[in-house]
């Protein structure tokens, strides 16, 4: 919790369930004071908001590789 | 078209009308036409041009064969000189060189298929190679971000995996590089696209996948220059080739084969709603952990609060009156047991006393005698003759004079 922590909205799915292994871990293992407790678990909150929001928001992006080295955004 | 002179001279033809002529009867020929002729390959020839050359012949007789290079890619390597085979094909006549010949859309082994000989063949040699070896396979992502995918932009097989993805696993970034996946041209845009996949997007994964089709279809899969490049590729390959029952080199080399290009979308991510089942767990768990943490803490807290009750002046009060308490309750018990003593002390001493008195003794006979002045005589050095004294005894006393005095002996009682 030293380092300051990316916006949660900013971090892919798989960041987010990262992080959250993490503190959870942290929170079932290590000793914490109450603040850095609070925090994590606040933390880990949003995580899972996050997540399923993500889930929930989730649209299949789909782009096509063009001939001339472009990239072509199509919606299939 | 071949006209006789009116003068009954036989015509002269040019060798082209000739030639054309005799083309023209043989492609017109039902019994020319969609053919299978067998034979043993000899004088084998495979230009640069792509196309393919060789006589088809047996004990008695040779045919020439053509292959054009829109057949002949696949059988690149498959061919041999003395090889038995069955040709399909049509025969028609190669005109400048005067020939006819079968022109070859089709060509199997007398026996076992010569494109399944050949798989056969680059398949022992790949795997001598260790291009397929189980050490060589990597680990699929468990969350891939993003999934790029190499087939044919038109066919069912995209539509089927993008379903399959957006049903599954719609966090998905699908990059497809569009190849054709059948024909000449297919291996080199195969691996052309598995390239650009790999050095411009670095897919989390890559998905190989063409529809059903015959062997003959799925040939591209097997032509030698997509194997090694799926078996280099950065990012892992799924593939998914053909139906259940194909097996391409495609998939030996490929880090998962998947029997179908939707069995090859399930397997290249996971399914959404165990995702959703996932978090909940989650959820739970981070619950739980906090709550723990915060019993814990609640805990100490209590302890703590035990700790500084201890050292509170309340508590010290109370400490130091339950200590007076006891002081004064000993105080009082020592109090009682000491006048007890007392008493019976005393007791003691007036039972002493009391066997001292004096008139007690003189009721068991004895005398008290006094002088005059009341002084008490206990010695004969006392009294004189004719000495006036007084006897006191148990009921009363009398006066009486000194007549005779005698000294005891030394050891005489009292």
């Amino acid at each position: 919790m030293a380092k300051a922590n990316p916006a949660v909205e900013q971090l892919t799915y798989e960041q987010a369930l990262q992080e959250l292994e993490k503190i959870l871990a942290d929170l079932e293992s290590e000793s914490r004071g109450l603040d850095d407790t609070m925090n994590l678990f606040e933390r880990g909150r949003q995580l899972i908001q996050h997540c399923q929001t993500l889930l929930d928001k989730a649209e299949l992006k789909v782009r096509t590789l063009g001939q001339n080295n472009d990239i072509e955004e199509t919606e299939d | 078209m071949f006209p006789n002179d009116p003068a009954g001279q036989p015509a002269v033809y040019t060798v082209s009308d000739l030639t054309a002529y005799i083309r023209a009867v043989l492609e017109s020929n039902e019994n020319l036409i969609d053919i299978w002729v067998s034979g043993e390959i000899s004088n084998l020839s495979q230009p640069k041009s792509g196309h393919v050359y060789f006589t088809l012949k047996d004990i008695n007789a040779s045919l020439r064969c053509v292959i054009w290079r829109e057949q002949a890619w696949r059988l690149k390597g498959a061919l041999r000189d003395g090889m038995a085979v069955e040709a399909h094909g049509s025969i028609s006549v190669y005109e400048q060189g005067g020939q006819y010949q079968l022109y070859v859309d089709g060509l199997r082994a007398a026996g076992e298929g010569l494109l399944y000989q050949e798989f056969l063949r680059l398949k022992a040699a790949l795997e001598a190679e260790g291009l397929f070896d189980a050490a060589r396979k990597r680990p699929l992502p468990p969350l891939p971000s993003v999934i790029g995918i190499v087939t044919s932009p038109t066919g069912a097989a995209l539509q089927d995996m993008l379903n399959t993805l957006r049903a599954r696993y719609p966090l998905a970034r699908v990059v497809l590089a569009p190849a054709a996946v059948q024909g000449e041209d297919a291996p080199l845009q195969i691996v052309d696209a598995l390239r650009k996949l790999n050095d411009r997007i670095h897919p989390d994964v890559i998905i190989m996948a063409r529809g059903g089709g015959s062997l003959e279809d799925l040939w591209a899969f097997n032509d030698e220059r997509v194997v090694r490049a799926v078996a280099a590729s950065q990012a892992p390959v799924i593939s998914g080739v053909g139906h259940e029952t194909d097996f391409t080199l495609t998939d030996f080399a490929a880090d998962l084969r998947a029997p179908t290009p939707t069995g090859a979308a399930v397997l290249a991510a996971p399914d959404i709603a165990d995702l959703q089942a996932g978090l909940q767990g989650l959820a739970l768990q981070l619950q739980q952990g906090a709550r723990e943490r915060l019993a814990a803490f609640s805990l100490e807290l209590t302890t703590a609060a035990h700790r500084l009750e201890r050292q509170s002046p309340a508590w010290r009060v109370r400490q130091g009156r339950q200590h007076l308490d006891d002081l004064s309750q000993r105080l009082y018990l020592s109090a009682v047991h000491d006048l007890k003593s007392r008493k019976s002390h005393l007791a003691n001493l007036v039972e002493r006393l009391a066997n001292l008195d004096p008139v007690r003794v003189l009721r068991r006979g004895y005398a008290l005698i006094q002088d005059a002045k009341g002084a008490l005589i206990t010695t004969i050095k006392q009294v004189k003759l004719g000495q006036e004294i007084n006897v006191q005894i148990a009921d009363g006393s009398l006066d009486a004079q000194v007549q005779h005095i005698s000294e005891k002996d030394r050891k005489g009682t009292a």
